[in-house]
């Protein structure tokens, strides 16, 4: 192969690349600057991508596929709430196919819902630490799915009733073990049961049990996995109910309930039914969006990107037709003449991958700092400078077959 | 020489179809997801009421806890008022309006036997609410005054709630039940969505507008419940709806009209001293720190553009830049392909200045038409929007004439600084070497 190369000193005709992007030094700055901004927006793009399925996979700790709520609000001067609760949870809990039923305050991932401080010291000038409260009865861990994994669930005695306005609390509650690690870091989870902890700054609460997981109603919160549960029933104008059924009966179940519910008084209204699967679909919609507009984005900019060098490449064929003929005459194979378009490439892609690696991290600090992303994981990096050096390669690709199809003869015709 | 400059700008384009149509598509493209996204946060960060939102405040007070600030911004104050604060200084009128206002909910009973009774969002506020918000009636007005004090069972409804209870007609004077007691309708507003909703950005600043409007003192008479956004560094004295009320937690707003900078200087005076007079009955443990925002100091105070919605906006920027730098690349093949045209055109006698308003004439070309395909391309991108954030986004994805002409502004105003250097190039060819090589 060497001898139908005569006029290079290396078989990977770097001189002459170099002599003839310098003699073009726009085009290729061009290609280069083009790669680099597009690396950067994808590889950004990527991350957040990523982190937000990450948030999205995130386990719930409840029955997503088979848990739903609806809210049944009392109107007139003869609605009794808890009675109503009582015959309502009494019939739900009959009905075949319902694994349990449960009246809350709050549904985990539905953004909306009631949030206190517990502190591990009574007295307002120690620090809280933040948490979603679930009031529920001794039915709670079941309908929710959680399992307790320290200490014990709450006994029917413990269940209180509470009214509009109530200022103090149980004295027992279960919390998660993520809450119980954010409140005694220095101890083992399961040592939490028994402690006293302070709600209001002073009122005592006893932690009777851990669960494992169980989140919040606000998934963007920080501290999404910060759940007491409270042994409460409300006796407020609007019950929450919510409700876990066995595997595929969710549908049939749904329609049934809301029918049962608004037949079983006329001074009653049920609204808001819905299912955990929809709740978290509307929750996490923002997120959905996003992954679908930026996977929009990064897919057209690769396209552009590839036309542009595939643009330039064709152009600079046909530019240099007579000199390819005059190779291609003087004896070059067309491997060599693919092999220098390819290699004129990648030299360019390597200025523009190196200067959107730093453009990259640039990026990503300026999104850490103006809207609270996390830091790039490196590695992110290297695999998005190899994905744009394969398009950039895979773009040439075509020019350079092109020109190698040129024949010798040309040189002779033209010159 | 204009329109034979555009003509030979379209025989251009018909020589390299391909070269051509790939910029027209990179800067459609570019021009197309700007576009979209520049029109979301133009929307979301637009003025809901030019023409007096600097006369129109939202007042702020701190209230909070003595051991910790309201939040960890610096400055920071509670976004909302106490019940107590809200109606005290409502009831001082020293503003030329002023209203507390929250947000309930409550039941209508349609009076005929077929409808079923329905639930329905309330906006409680005073008779200013309406004038201070310029609040378009279909039918009656406001309540007065007197209803406000005398606590009368008065109410506005929506045109929509107008719709389903009264099908539409002039309901003035009519009973409506709703909580469970008789009201007698006094207006119906006309159609009315603001946006971004800046009276109560804390329950969804793009929600939608009330279903019902009453007098806020009933609030405590019908112990209505509270349901926007409710937040307590101290729970209350004592238990029961008037404690709640009557409690240091803040689920109440409330907006003041002060139509010059005097009025502006005086309520701030009366506001500190009020909150002065408070402290001696042992409340606002804080330091003294009261604020008035007008509209759009508050909604850029409360964050009314998603951060979402921002960084897709810088993200289509860097789009639309490597789209422009593809552009320059491909006009500068484009006029080295045209160089032996252009040397022969300088030869017999063209000024460099000729060439170079020939060359951007057709840059400008190019821009143009990349920009109206941009705009198609804008709509899919909206209809994208609406079809993946669901309705409450209807209103934020519109195109309008403004945002049209913006468009096209910056379609051109790219494309023509893209083509600069590749014109430039095209006008520094030596004659001489082109026409050799023929």
């Amino acid at each position: 192969m060497k001898q139908s190369q005569p006029q290079t000193s290396t078989s990977w005709e770097l001189g002459p690349i170099l002599r003839a992007m310098l003699r073009n030094k726009v085009g290729a700055i061009l290609i280069a600057l083009q790669i680099a901004i597009t690396m950067t927006i994808i590889v950004n793009s990527v991350y957040i991508i990523v982190e937000r399925n990450k948030d999205m996979q995130r386990d719930s700790g409840i029955d997503n596929e088979n848990s739903f709520y609806l809210t049944s609000v009392g109107f007139g001067d003869n609605f009794n709430v808890p009675n109503t609760v009582e015959e309502d949870l009494n019939m739900l809990r009959a009905l075949p196919g319902v694994v349990d039923a449960i009246q809350t305050n709050a549904v985990p991932n539905s953004n909306s819902g009631w949030s206190m401080g517990l502190k591990t010291q009574s007295g307002v000038e120690h620090d809280a630490v933040g948490t979603a409260v679930y009031m529920v009865d001794d039915h709670g861990v079941n309908a929710l799915d959680v399992e307790i994994i320290a200490g014990e669930n709450f006994a029917p005695s413990d269940i209180s009733l509470r009214i509009v306005g109530q200022v103090d609390w149980p004295n027992k509650t279960i919390i998660t073990k993520a809450m119980a690690e954010n409140l005694f870091p220095d101890i083992n989870y399961a040592d939490v049961v028994g402690k006293t902890v302070y709600i209001n700054d002073i009122d005592p609460m006893v932690v009777v049990g851990i669960i494992d997981k169980l989140q919040a109603p606000w998934v963007n919160w920080s501290n999404v996995e910060n759940v007491m549960l409270s042994p409460e029933r409300q006796s407020f104008k609007g019950s929450r109910y919510f409700i876990r059924t066995e595997p595929g009966m969710r549908d049939t179940l749904m329609n049934q309930v809301e029918e049962l519910l608004a037949n079983s008084n006329n001074q009653r209204l049920i609204k808001g039914m819905r299912s955990i699967e929809e709740t978290r679909e509307r929750s996490y919609r923002g997120h959905t969006a996003m992954i679908k507009i930026l996977t929009t984005v990064m897919v057209i900019l690769t396209i552009v990107t590839a036309l542009g060098i595939v643009g330039l490449a064709s152009f600079s064929v046909n530019q240099r037709k007579k000199q390819i003929g005059t190779r291609r005459a003087l004896g070059a194979t067309q491997g060599t003449i693919i092999r220098y378009f390819m290699f004129e490439n990648f030299l360019i892609s390597s200025i523009g991958v190196l200067l959107g690696a730093i453009l990259t991290v640039i990026l990503n600090v300026i999104l850490v700092n103006a809207f609270g992303l996390d830091r790039l994981d490196w590695f992110y990096i290297p695999i998005g400078m190899l994905v744009l050096w394969l398009v950039g390669q895979a773009a040439v690709f075509g020019p350079a077959k092109k020109a190698a199809n040129i024949p010798p003869a040309l040189a002779t015709r033209t010159v | 020489m204009f329109n034979y400059y555009i003509k030979l700008a379209f025989k251009s384009f018909k020589r390299n179809p391909i070269l051509s149509l790939l910029m027209v598509t990179a800067i459609a493209l570019g021009i197309g997801a700007s576009m979209t996204t520049i029109t979301v946060n133009y929307l979301m960060s637009a003025n809901p009421i030019p023409h007096k939102s600097e006369q129109l405040f939202h007042i702020q007070v701190d209230n909070w806890d003595p051991n910790n600030p309201f939040n960890d911004d610096e400055d920071a104050l509670p976004n909302q008022l106490t019940w107590t604060d809200a109606t005290n200084l409502t009831h001082a009128k020293k503003a030329l309006r002023q209203s507390a206002m929250s947000m309930s909910g409550a039941i209508i009973e349609p009076q005929d036997s077929e409808s079923k009774p329905f639930e329905a969002s309330i906006r409680l506020a005073y008779t200013d609410f309406f004038a201070m918000f310029d609040v378009p009636f279909l039918y009656g007005g406001p309540w007065d005054n007197n209803s406000d004090s005398n606590r009368e069972q008065v109410v506005v409804l929506s045109k929509r709630t107008n719709e389903s209870v009264f099908g539409g007609e002039n309901s003035i004077g009519k009973n409506i039940v709703i909580a469970g007691r008789h009201f007698q309708v006094v207006g119906v507003i006309d159609t009315w969505e603001v946006m971004p909703k800046f009276y109560d950005v804390n329950n969804g600043p793009f929600n939608e507008t009330e279903e019902l409007f009453m007098p806020f003192s009933l609030k405590e008479d019908l112990e209505l419940p509270n349901w926007g956004n409710n937040n307590c560094w101290k729970s209350p004295d004592g238990e029961g709806y008037a404690a709640f009320l009557r409690s240091e937690c803040i689920n109440t707003q409330m907006w003041v009209e002060l139509p010059n900078a005097q009025a502006e200087a005086d309520y701030l005076d009366f506001l500190n001293n009020y909150v002065r007079s408070q402290k001696e009955l042992g409340r606002f443990p804080r330091p003294l720190h009261n604020r008035l925002n007008d509209v759009m100091e508050w909604m850029e105070r409360r964050e009314v553009v998603e951060e979402d919605a921002k960084m897709m906006m810088w993200l289509s920027f860097m789009f639309l830049l490597v789209c422009l730098l593809n552009t320059i690349g491909l006009l500068l093949a484009k006029f080295t392909g045209k160089s032996s045209e252009i040397g022969l055109r300088l030869a017999v006698g063209a000024s460099k200045a000729d060439v170079f308003k020939q060359h951007i004439v057709e840059t400008a070309c190019i821009g143009l038409v990349g920009g109206i395909a941009g705009l198609g391309l804008t709509l899919v991108g909206l209809q994208g929007i609406k079809s993946l954030y669901g309705d409450f986004v209807d209103d934020l994805a519109s195109l309008d004439a403004s945002m049209i002409v913006v468009a096209l502004v910056i379609a051109l105003v790219s494309s023509i600084a893209a083509g600069l250097y590749p014109t430039w190039r095209a006008c520094n060819i030596s004659p001489a070497s082109q026409l050799k090589s023929q």
